[in-house]
């Protein structure tokens, strides 16, 4: 072999987008108005209606916001809203690994995935809490009960958008890697998971939702402790502004674990969002 | 340097292709895409096979490839019958958007075969590097394929497979989806790499232009089922260029000769010595079995 020859730069085609840092802060603020302006709407109507509408169901949100440091600061938060966590994120993760094993199994065969589908339709079909009764007849009332719950209920989604994603994957691109002679664990790692990685997550957002209700309603059917159970506990004991005050945290439990999804989707899928925007912006 | 005209004409087979059948099933309904093809293609050699459009080039190629189990014949590469994607071997498809790896930079896809190699990993930065350099690339490794142009990703595949190193590449209509201008450039990228690596070189193309302009030999292939229609041999100079090349009158009859060729086939012409299919009949003439 030869010595190569360097040949004439190609210029780079990347579509930078140079703005000067004074418009790019202004448009920042523009956003954070956006995101923010209809919260701050909603919260300031709830405020002033609550403070004049007199019902003992219907706290003002002001009485609301001031129990909320003393009913979760001192004590709740290892005593409920961590174990809540960890049943969630158990059970999440059980139904991440399970629903993406069993998705990259089913999506590779033609044979199971026939076999599989009509069955898995049905699970998906039927609503997770009722399983609740019955899982508490084989698992008990303790966590693991909680934890399968959420894993048997929030498994679908990830499940069956894995196996659709699989199936996607580019017959091209798997010729490639067969006459590159890509060895199966570098084809599973590089080829099958990354191809299926935007379905995945698109599932994975689904069960996030769906693992939160399964946790709440876990807990509240039948526990010593969590939120959901807390919730329940107050609305049985008329503590009307600490169960508000409940809600209002899982909806911020909620933002918060949607918000870490998010960061962790914008790495790890940057190439589908470049990917798409530059087939919009026309073939360059 | 050695170019191909150094090279000995005796060398040795690198790939032998010994009746090939090919019927596709499909709803029920047989469909015989190749009758019958044998040819043989030495090492170092750059074959072009053209033919009309439906004439079974990608089916060939995909047959060549291991991609593909054939009903019928034999194919081996370097003596080794060939059963699923074999070593030594890589190919350029025509869709290269669909296949680089989107969610790889530029040098990731070429490091990648790389890697299941197991080649040290600074024996795989300088293939790396230097495949990248060879294929004008040196300025974008951290890119991704799609910040690229249409031509700059079929580099990209070229640089790879050439970093694999392969004894044979194989392409596939690899520049049928580039503009004009990006073709030329490529074409002579491609010839310069075959002079300068000494690979065996199949490319299959409808272009008959380019098979000319790049072939040392030409297969020129029938409609469907498939047969040989002839193996031109391509008498130009070994040293091509855009202009000069194809302004030779020699150029001028080669194509008007394959052109004539690919106008019959069309028009579902056979050629006389026609085997009956499955049998098969030696066609190609250079290298007898």
């Amino acid at each position: 072999m030869t010595v190569f020859s360097p040949r004439a730069a190609a210029p780079l085609a990347r579509s930078a987008t140079r703005r000067g840092t004074g418009r790019r802060a202004l448009a920042a603020a523009r956003r954070t108005l956006v995101v923010l302006g209809l919260p701050a709407v909603l919260i300031a109507v709830w405020w002033l209606v609550s403070e004049e509408y007199h019902s003992f169901y219907f706290p003002p949100l002001r009485e609301i916001v001031e129990t909320f440091g003393p009913t979760w600061f001192e004590g709740r938060i290892t005593g409920d809203v961590v174990p809540s966590l960890t049943r969630l994120l158990s059970g999440y993760a059980l139904a991440v690994v399970l629903g993406v094993v069993l998705g990259v199994l089913i999506g590779s065969s033609a044979k199971l995935r026939a076999f599989a589908e009509p069955v898995l339709e049905f699970f998906r079909a039927i609503p997770p809490p009722v399983m609740v009764p019955i899982l508490m007849l084989f698992f008990g009332i303790g966590t693991t009960m909680k934890v399968i719950v959420i894993a048997t209920g929030a498994v679908w989604p990830i499940l069956l958008n894995t196996v659709e994603g699989v199936r996607g994957i580019d017959p091209l691109l798997r010729d490639t890697a067969r006459t590159y002679r890509l060895r199966p664990l570098t084809r599973l790692r590089t080829l099958v998971l990354r191809g299926a990685s935007p379905q995945i997550f698109t599932g994975a957002r689904q069960a996030l939702s769906i693992a939160i209700i399964l946790m709440v309603i876990s807990e509240m059917f039948a526990a010593n402790n969590g939120l959901g159970f807390s919730i329940v506990q107050f609305q049985r004991s008329f503590a009307l502004p600490e169960m508000w005050t409940g809600i209002l945290l899982l909806g911020l439990v909620g933002v918060l674990l949607s918000l870490i999804f998010r960061a962790v989707e914008r790495v790890v899928l940057a190439w589908y969002r470049g990917q798409r925007q530059s087939q919009r912006g026309g073939n360059r | 340097m050695t170019t191909a005209t150094d090279r000995p004409a005796t060398a040795t087979r690198m790939l032998s292709v010994r009746g090939l059948h090919k019927v596709y099933e499909s709803a029920g309904r047989p469909t015989e895409a190749i009758r019958d093809l044998t040819f043989d293609i030495a090492a170092g050699e750059m074959v072009c096979i053209v033919g009309p459009s439906g004439a079974g080039k990608t089916t060939l190629l995909r047959c060549i490839a291991g991609l593909l189990p054939p009903t019928g014949g034999d194919i081996s590469l370097e003596g080794r019958p060939v059963a699923g994607p074999p070593k030594g071997m890589a190919v350029v498809f025509q869709d290269y958007a669909r296949s680089l790896f989107p969610w790889l930079t530029v040098a990731q896809n070429v490091e990648l075969p790389l890697r299941e190699k197991r080649l040290p990993k600074a024996e795989r930065h300088r293939l790396v590097e230097r495949s990248l350099e060879a294929v004008g690339l040196a300025d974008v490794p951290r890119s991704y394929p799609w910040q690229l142009s249409g031509g700059m990703q079929q580099r990209v595949a070229i640089a790879r497979a050439v970093a694999y190193e392969p004894h044979i590449l194989m392409m596939d209509e690899p520049f049928a989806a580039v503009d004009a201008q990006t073709r030329a450039d490529l074409e002579d990228l491609v010839r310069d790499l075959w002079h300068r690596l000494g690979i065996t070189l199949l490319f299959v193309t409808h272009d008959i232009d380019e098979a000319i302009y790049l072939g040392r030999r030409v297969l020129v292939l029938s409609g469907r089922p498939t047969v040989i229609m002839e193996d031109v041999a391509v008498d130009l100079p070994d040293e091509r260029d855009q202009l000069g090349t194809r302004n030779l009158p020699r150029f001028g009859e080669l194509r008007a000769h394959v052109y004539e060729l690919v106008q019959k086939a069309k028009r579902g012409h056979r050629p006389e010595n026609e085997p009956d299919a499955g049998a098969s009949g030696a066609v190609g003439k250079e290298f007898p079995a």
